[in-house]
């Protein structure tokens, strides 16, 4: 596998160059410009907002709204801040995210390196399933949730997320797998190794990438996932559920500062994954999950 | 590339189980949450159920209602419009930032992550940044006139006819990044030496994008593709959060569609008939891909 | 100490994974009332229970005018997790009824005589097939214009009492260059202006005929089309900004001054008085001119869903006398901005226009004039109200003409019934 860092042939003069780079300039301009708007505004009170330019720099800083959105803003009739749905996001994300990356990977290993006969059939059939809309899912699922006594839980949520993350982790790993020798996984077959033994040893330490990518893609949907945290939540609403609340509140002054505050609250987790993860994201999708 | 067993003994013939019983539930998920709500969602088409569902079959009816409603046109007409802009131009500037910046260019860690963190973001909070940014009262306009340039106008999102183009703003801002992220890996998945040897052969640097480097990347095309189109079909959050489907109704999409004639119109069924429509069309969308994709292995 | 405790409860259930963690002497309350103000006035309730060692689970659900909510309901009704109590907007509550999901609160409305207080054109949603299914916590009306005194008094405009005066208002207004109507570009503000337009046009019976009784002939009729080009005008006194624009923004543009006035429900005092701004003295409020005497009314009320266990119907029943008590009406509409829903509660502790709109509330309930709104499902089922507001709304924004507007009137309702 080639190196991320790169060693185009390509020549390029210096006049070019100079475009290139305003160019790419002008697009990290284009990408930051919402994110500067949310956090100068977050960073102003509330007159300075209505009153005055949206793109300018705060004349007077304050961290209050942040400190409203995080722990004071009122959450329906409790005046709680998002703190304590962050916790319900974690407990919702965590566990969904492990068990469909794991199933993502057993499901990849077995369609490309254990193949049967309708193999096909069954990855064309879990990748539709990817293009399902949730909003055709919600009563049928309710009621399926209520059969197993999950509706208004947090495992409830785990298991629908679960439920529509495998088709797009098992699209990642199978087309990963798919680039991996075969022989390797023959040869330790003649030597008695099994299944899980082979998954274990020899799949697993050279999933990296894969994993990484995986993870940021269940990640940040499920994270970000209003609908089904609305719908099936119960009183354990994720965070997205609490700044709609926040945002969405039907009459009153609308606070736009904290509102911009709490939206990059309930960012945040993603953003940071993002960033930490990011380099590992190119070298992920490179290491094959684009290789048709 | 399969592996055949070979001996027939017990451990090879168990050898043989293990792997359909790992795969068994996620298929059987699939089976059920998927396919199985599918097939209610086609049953429902039938029926006249209004607020909950009901199972009194009311034939093709919900269908022909469907067909004689000007918001569903007006929402297919709007799905079209902004499913092929938001394709095309992600695909655009996805693919040109992704050659540029492969270019051996300086502080190219520090892009990345610029022209990727917005599909961190939630689409709720895209539009609702969007919504104010484009907003002529609060938003650019208001700046610019306020830093003396008064004849500037950018009221888009407050025109009838302009407002779909807002959302492939908002839409192509938040994906065209990871769109960059596939082409780029593509690109450094290539071999350099096919490069060099074009290069020697006095290949133009346009021409050897054209004709070699765009070529090798059909899998990352193919996957952009599948990615951008269904979340243009699903767009729903977006669209609530930026327009509310207005002014008017003049940017509802077939997913807001559907979901305010299951959950606020009381039309399940008329609702239900939409969904099914959507998902023909999804699996007209998806099946050369598929088959593209499953054939390819064999 | 309360806030900690259902915090706590909350987590618990998490940990726990317990599908319902409401106990018996809880109720569990699903709504969209998440603003300062409302949650203020819900808390009113919330302490009130909890005198009585009823506890108070909170489930909001915000997002528009309740639609987040009806979905998020639909979704645990089906999965057989019924909340308590749920604000919901008229048919809304009898689509529910008809369903049988819903309690019996007969023997508390008889112990309490709500049959005798609450106005019959309540009674109509409150009650489902002769048994009480919801109790009522407000009454909102929304053919009110609100508007900027200052500006008024400056261009010598009394206050309308006619169309035309009204007309000749606005314009007088705008020829000033300030806006004459603070208005927000969403479907349902939209239909509310037109509750107050189609009155002021044909007055209770036409309305009845059209929008309750659903007649074609009347839909279509020229009347109709001077509803329409009523609108028409009053879209001629818009700022070109009103697009998506919130209710309380276009109320804050009559509270700064920059607009005169604004056609609204009554919830759009509570921002005015926010703003330190009395009425009478600073802003006026009377009737959409040619509706005087008229009252279109919609009501939030908690329906209540019915519960298996005895300890949780009797939470219910605790929670929906807590409802109907004068005490609580008069603190809650007093923060809210709308009346009371029973006839008996003094309006000591109202201002000037809230001690208005009691007296014309059951002035109109005795005359029969007190008719649903139809921008807030108290006219006709959802399915019509939103054929409705399509019309409405594309008509507004200009897609075609009153003429032509009456027309698909007649279409988009029949496609709807």
């Amino acid at each position: 596998m080639a190196a991320v860092e790169q060693d185009t042939a390509v020549r390029t003069g210096a006049a070019s160059r100079a475009f290139i780079y305003f160019i790419l300039l002008a697009f990290a301009g284009f990408y930051m410009m919402p994110l500067f708007v949310m956090i100068a505004n977050s960073l102003k009170p509330l007159p300075e907002i209505t009153g005055g330019n949206m793109m300018a720099m705060p004349q007077v800083w304050t961290l209050e709204p942040w400190r409203q959105a995080w722990s004071a803003a009122q959450i329906g009739v409790e005046p709680t801040g998002l703190k304590p749905y962050f916790l319900n996001s974690i407990l919702m994300v965590v566990p969904a995210v492990v068990i469909s990356t794991m199933l993502g990977a057993l499901n990849g290993y077995v369609l490309t390196k254990w193949s049967f006969r309708g193999d096909k059939i069954i990855f064309g059939l879990l990748l539709f399933s990817c293009f399902i809309p949730f909003q055709i899912v919600l009563i049928p699922m309710a009621s399926v949730l209520g059969k197993l006594g999950l509706a208004g839980s947090i495992p409830g949520l785990v298991l629908v997320h679960v439920v529509y993350g495998i088709g797009f982790s098992t699209l990642y790993f199978r087309n990963y797998y798919a680039s991996f020798p075969t022989e390797l996984v023959r040869a330790a077959m003649i030597d008695g190794a099994g299944f899980f033994r082979i998954f274990w040893r020899i799949m697993l330490p050279v999933s990296g990438p894969i994993i990484v990518v995986t993870v940021i893609w269940q990640f940040t949907n499920i994270w970000n996932d209003f609908l089904f945290g609305a719908s099936f939540g119960g009183q354990s609403q994720p965070m997205t559920v609490a700044l709609n609340n926040l945002v969405q509140s039907s009459t009153g002054v609308k606070e736009y500062n904290v509102h911009f505050a709490g939206a990059i609250l309930a960012a945040l987790p993603t953003l940071i994954v993002y960033i930490v993860a990011g380099r590992f994201f190119v070298r992920g999708l490179m290491a094959g999950s684009v290789k048709g | 590339m399969a592996i055949t067993a070979t001996g027939a003994d017990f451990r090879t013939r168990l050898q043989d189980w293990i792997p359909k019983l790992v795969l068994s539930p996620s298929l059987a998920a699939m089976l059920i949450f998927v396919y199985g709500f599918i097939l209610y969602t086609i049953l429902l088409s039938f029926t006249g159920s209004k607020m909950l569902p009901s199972y009194d079959l009311v034939g093709l009816s919900n269908y022909a209602k469907l067909w004689n409603l000007s918001a569903w046109w007006v929402a297919v007409t709007n799905l079209m419009i902004f499913a092929s802009l938001y394709i095309i131009i992600c695909t655009a500037i996805g693919l040109t930032l992704a050659i540029l910046l492969d270019q051996k260019i300086r502080g190219e860690g520090m892009l990345r992550p610029i022209y990727l963190y917005p599909m961190a973001l939630s689409f709720i909070v895209t539009g609702t940044a969007w919504k104010w940014i484009m907003d002529p009262g609060i938003g650019i306009e208001n700046s610019m006139h306020l830093w003396g340039w008064d004849s500037f106008r950018f009221n888009w999102i407050k025109d009838r006819d302009m407002a779909i183009y807002t959302v492939v703003i908002a839409a192509v801002w938040q994906t065209s990044g990871f769109v960059m992220a596939m082409f780029l890996a593509g690109l450094r998945g290539i071999d350099n030496e096919i490069l060099k040897a074009a290069q020697i052969d006095g290949a133009s640097n346009f021409s050897l994008y054209r004709r070699i480097v765009i070529p090798l990347l059909r899998p990352a095309f193919l996957s952009a593709f599948v990615i951008l189109s269904h979340l243009a079909v699903k767009s729903y959050d977006l669209i609530i959060a930026l327009t509310g489907g207005g002014p008017g109704r003049a940017t509802e999409l077939p997913a807001t569609f559907m979901y305010s004639y299951t959950f606020t119109r009381n039309s399940m069924g008329i609702g239900a008939a939409s969904a099914v429509i959507m998902l023909m069309t999804i699996a007209a969308i998806m099946t050369p891909y598929l088959y593209a994709e499953l054939k390819e292995k064999k | 100490m309360r806030s900690n405790f259902g915090r706590k409860a909350v987590l618990v259930a998490a940990l726990m994974a317990s599908t319902s963690m409401a106990q018996a002497e809880d109720v569990e309350v699903l709504h969209w009332w998440t603003s300062g103000g409302e949650a203020a006035a819900l808390n009113v309730l919330k302490e009130d229970l909890a005198t009585k060692g009823i506890g108070w689970v909170d489930m909001p659900v915000a997002g528009g005018g309740g639609e987040a909510a009806m979905t998020t309901l639909r979704a645990r009704v089906t999965a057989g997790d019924a909340p308590t109590a749920v604000q919901m907007l008229g048919f809304d509550i009898t689509d529910w009824a008809v369903q049988g999901k819903l309690a019996n609160l007969n023997d508390v409305a008889a112990a309490e005589g709500w049959d005798a207080v609450v106005p019959a054109a309540l009674q109509a949603f409150s009650k489902h097939d002769g048994n009480w299914v919801a109790a009522p916590v407000n009454v909102h009306s929304t053919n009110w214009v609100w508007a900027n005194k200052s500006i008024l008094d400056e261009l010598g405009i009394a206050q309308p009492t006619s169309w035309d005066e009204f007309v000749a208002a606005m314009q007088k207004v705008k020829d000033t260059g300030k806006t004459a109507l603070a208005h927000g570009g969403q479907p349902w503000q939209e239909a509310t202006m037109f509750d107050g337009v189609v009155l002021s046009v044909g007055g209770v019976e036409f309305y009845k005929k059209a929008f309750i009784d659903l007649d074609p002939a009347a839909l279509g009729s020229d009347q109709m089309v001077e509803a329409f080009n009523r609108m028409a005008t009053l879209r001629s006194f818009v700022d070109d900004n009103f697009s998506g624009r919130d209710w309380n923004l276009a109320s804050a543009m009559v509270i700064n001054n920059e607009a005169a006035f604004q056609i609204m429900g009554d919830w759009a005092k509570g921002e005015f008085l926010k703003a330190g701004k009395v009425p009478g003295t600073d802003f006026l409020c009377f009737r959409v001119p040619g509706s005087q005497g008229m009252v279109s009314f919609n009501s939030d009320q908690f329906a209540m869903f019915a519960q298996a266990e005895e300890g949780a119907q009797a939470a219910q029943g605790e929670m929906a006398k807590a409802i109907m008590s004068p005490t609580f009406q008069s603190a809650f509409n007093v923060v809210k901005g709308s009346v009371p829903s029973r006839t008996d509660v003094p309006n000591d502790a109202f201002d000037d226009c809230g001690k208005q709109g009691m007296a014309e509330l059951s002035e109109a309930s005795a005359n029969g004039t007190l008719v649903g709104s139809i921008a807030h499902g108290h006219a006709n089922v959802a399915a019509v109200k939103n054929a409705i507001y399509d019309v409405v709304t594309a008509q507004f924004n200009g897609e075609y003409d009153a003429a032509t507007a009456a027309a698909n009137l007649v279409s988009a309702v029949e496609t709807a019934k």
